[in-house]
């Protein structure tokens, strides 16, 4: 009996291991559980491919009606507080860009018809960057700017 | 594990939202500091804000925010009593929403 027990377990064991296995090959792991979550976009190394994958361009125009709040010194690099408004009517979405980092592109906001345009949130920051706030109305990205300075090691973002 | 704090305010004809996820929001490229191996990813990669059952604001975010996501955002109209839902989707599947009422 105890041994039955036994081999059920060896067995059980077995099994489990053979899909850890798999799941460290990677086989298992879902590329996105969302379909609508743009890998592309989220995975590109530098801030151009991140805004054409997400956005359709790469062209942003520096506008008045964006703003952008960040600290000139991040004390805290995995933690760094990030304020975006936007006056733009119409605004389709707000997206955040820490240039820096090695996947640039943090986060994007789809603006429903009653959202007004502000976000803030903490982002993390690998290095001494300018934090990018890209507004999409139409066919057109309107942006701001902010460079915050990284002291201690940062944070891999 | 996972907790949502979330305090919604009606002014001036708008209502402003304020969130606290509880989240590790593991962006993979992190390392353990004693066995120095990465930590596996795992983060939100949705969330999506409603007022009644109008969706406000839709987010989409990578591993680069922070751990324990704050989010704040504001939408025209709301009244007190009205409720407001905040719910997340992270990279391995998992879920949670909450809903308050605005004050």
């Amino acid at each position: 009996m105890i041994d039955l027990k036994r081999r059920a377990l060896v067995k059980g064991s077995l099994a489990a291991s053979a899909i850890g296995f798999v799941v460290a090959a990677g086989l298992l792991i879902p590329r996105s559980v969302l379909a609508a979550w743009n890998a592309l976009a989220f995975r590109a190394e530098d801030p151009a491919t991140a805004l054409q994958e997400m956005l359709g361009t790469e062209d942003h125009t520096p506008s008045e009606e964006v703003r952008i709040r960040a600290p000139d010194n991040a004390e805290n690099a995995a933690a760094v507080r990030v304020t975006v408004e936007t006056d733009l009517e119409d605004a389709e979405s707000i997206s955040i860009i820490a240039s820096g980092n090695r996947y640039p592109l943090l986060a994007s906001f789809e603006l429903g018809p009653r959202a007004e345009g502000f976000i803030e949130m903490n982002i993390k920051m690998a290095e001494t960057a300018d934090v990018v706030a890209v507004v999409k109305r139409g066919d057109s990205l309107f942006s701001a700017a902010k460079n915050v300075h990284v002291t201690e090691g940062g944070c891999a973002g | 594990m996972s907790r949502i704090r979330i305090r919604a305010e009606a002014k001036g004809g708008s209502t402003s939202v304020r969130s606290l996820i509880t989240h590790p929001m593991e962006s993979g490229l992190r390392k353990d500091s004693e066995t120095g191996e990465l930590v596996p990813a795992q983060f939100i990669q949705e969330v999506v804000c409603k007022w009644k059952d109008e969706v406000v604001l839709r987010a989409h975010w990578s591993g680069g925010v922070s751990k324990d996501p704050y989010l704040a955002f504001r939408f025209r109209g709301g009244e007190p009593g009205d409720p407001v839902e905040i719910s997340w989707t992270d990279s391995e599947g998992q879920t949670a929403s909450a809903t308050v009422e605005i004050r």
